[in-house]
């Protein structure tokens, strides 16, 4: 990857980063919120089924996420393993997809 | 390899970030997959919860919720440095940082205790 | 300041071994003195450099104790641990011998990431007349010290771990080109200095800035990198 690329993923980085930042602070929220109220399978889907702003929010944290793993993920092998080059982006790639899709997954799951 | 030459905050700001994030990268997957498999029905999802309740379990949630909160403060921080230029906040920018992550960890703690 | 100081020095290339030497305590003894001490009275094969003696040239810059440091100007009192020194070569660079290092590949890296002037176009003869409270300019000043010690680069883990990482020092020259208002190669700097190799790599741990003898501030030179290249990778101008 050239310069160019490598700068693009650096603003990837930087702005799944902003969206987590947000979204982060929501869960965060959410999370204390539910388990001082008594965390329940019942609860936790009264809230999120049917209800397309949750499923958005899901969603779109769950792709940043993937996205930002990855390309963290990436940088750390880069510079601690001996892993770098084309056949590692792509595996680094196809592993931050598996997880989207597995973050899609259960955000569907809360839906339906 | 030198301990000393990075025996400063900003460097285990740094250390502390790398850190979180590969162990967050880690449980990522294992955290969607769990939960998609568990919210196949409310059964499943309620007795998922349940092991949740056991005291190691809460107890590594409890990490886990720090290790998100350090990573959402180190990160903020980060933005700071590369888009603000925040530069003579730095050291209080990690003091803040830490403090935020302890004090969501600990509402956690005594949330789910 | 009397008695000994017990100066572990490191001989040998890259493959080597720390010799412990025994120096005379002084007032007012820099690390540089201990140095040309063992070198005068000591081991007069002992390989070293220095060249100004009063932190202008940049040519003395060793580990003391596990940290870079310009060695002319650092006082032994200020380092020394239980009257103890560790000497060794700058971190990061081949070892020529003993604590002389081979600085070709740091200062290669200031040419690849465009550390040469090149003047603007139509500059004409005349004075460039600056303003000295344009921001541009202050950004400048905030670098143009530098002494190409080498202190930053020995300090810096993505230099560690990257060998093609252009380092601190180079893209903190970059930085004070790209402020300069004489100069003509903006566009082609910036493409030297994103990505992998460049302003991207660098995740902010600053030891570049804690050991920076001349307290420049590389981090927030190559932040500015960043915020440069990323720009012109957004308006299609990379």
């Amino acid at each position: 990857m050239g310069a160019r690329g490598e700068t693009w993923l650096w603003l990837l980085q930087r702005a799944t980063a902003v969206v987590l930042a947000f979204a982060v602070l929501v869960h965060l929220a959410t999370l204390i919120y539910a388990v001082r109220h008594g965390l329940s399978a019942a609860a936790i889907l009264a809230r999120t089924e049917g209800n397309v702003a949750w499923l958005g929010f899901y969603l779109l944290f769950a792709t940043a996420a993937a996205l930002h793993a990855g390309v963290g993920l990436r940088t750390v092998l880069r510079e601690m393993t001996p892993w770098r080059g084309a056949a590692a982006d792509l595996l680094v790639l196809l592993l931050a997809a598996l997880v989207a899709a597995a973050g899609w997954r259960a955000a569907f799951g809360l839906f339906a | 390899m030198s301990w000393r030459s990075r025996n400063h905050p900003n460097y285990w700001a740094f250390a502390l970030h790398r850190l979180s994030g590969l162990l967050l990268a880690l449980f990522l997957p294992l955290h969607f997959w769990a939960l998609g498999t568990a919210i196949e029905g409310e059964a499943r999802l309620a007795g998922f919860l349940r092991w949740s309740d056991e005291p190691l379990v809460k107890l590594a949630e409890v990490g886990l919720v720090v290790l998100l909160a350090a990573h959402l403060a180190g990160g903020l921080r980060l933005l700071a440095i590369e888009f603000l230029g925040w530069r003579r906040w730095q050291k209080t920018a990690v003091a803040l940082s830490a403090g935020a992550s302890f004090a969501v960890g600990l509402a956690f703690l005594l949330s789910v205790f | 300041m009397t008695g000994t100081l017990r100066v572990s020095v490191w001989r040998g290339a890259a493959a080597g071994r720390l010799v412990e030497y025994e120096v005379p305590a002084q007032e007012s003894q820099t690390v540089l003195d201990v140095v040309s001490h063992i070198q005068r009275h000591l081991d007069p094969t002992l390989s070293y450099r220095f060249a100004c003696r009063v932190g202008m040239c940049g040519s003395c810059a060793m580990s003391v104790n596990g940290v870079p440091r310009w060695t002319c100007r650092t006082h032994v009192r200020r380092v020394a641990r239980d009257g103890r020194l560790e000497l060794r070569p700058l971190a990061n660079l081949p070892v020529i011998k003993d604590l002389a290092v081979e600085m070709g590949e740091f200062f290669a890296k200031w040419t690849r990431a465009g550390g040469a002037f090149v003047p603007a176009p139509g500059l004409g003869p005349d004075f460039a007349r600056v303003a000295p409270d344009a921001p541009a300019r202050q950004a400048a000043s905030a670098g143009i010290e530098c002494i190409g010690c080498g202190v930053c680069y020995a300090a810096c883990d993505v230099v560690r771990w990257n060998e093609e990482f252009l380092g601190p020092a180079a893209l903190n020259r970059a930085w004070t080109l790209l402020n300069d208002v004489r100069d003509g190669a903006g566009a082609a700097r910036l493409g030297a200095v994103a990505g992998d190799a460049g302003c991207h790599a660098c995740h902010s741990q600053q030891s570049c800035a804690l050991h920076c003898p001349k307290h420049l501030d590389p981090t927030a030179a190559i932040a500015g990198l960043k915020r440069a290249t990323a720009m012109a990778a957004l308006r299609g101008a990379l």
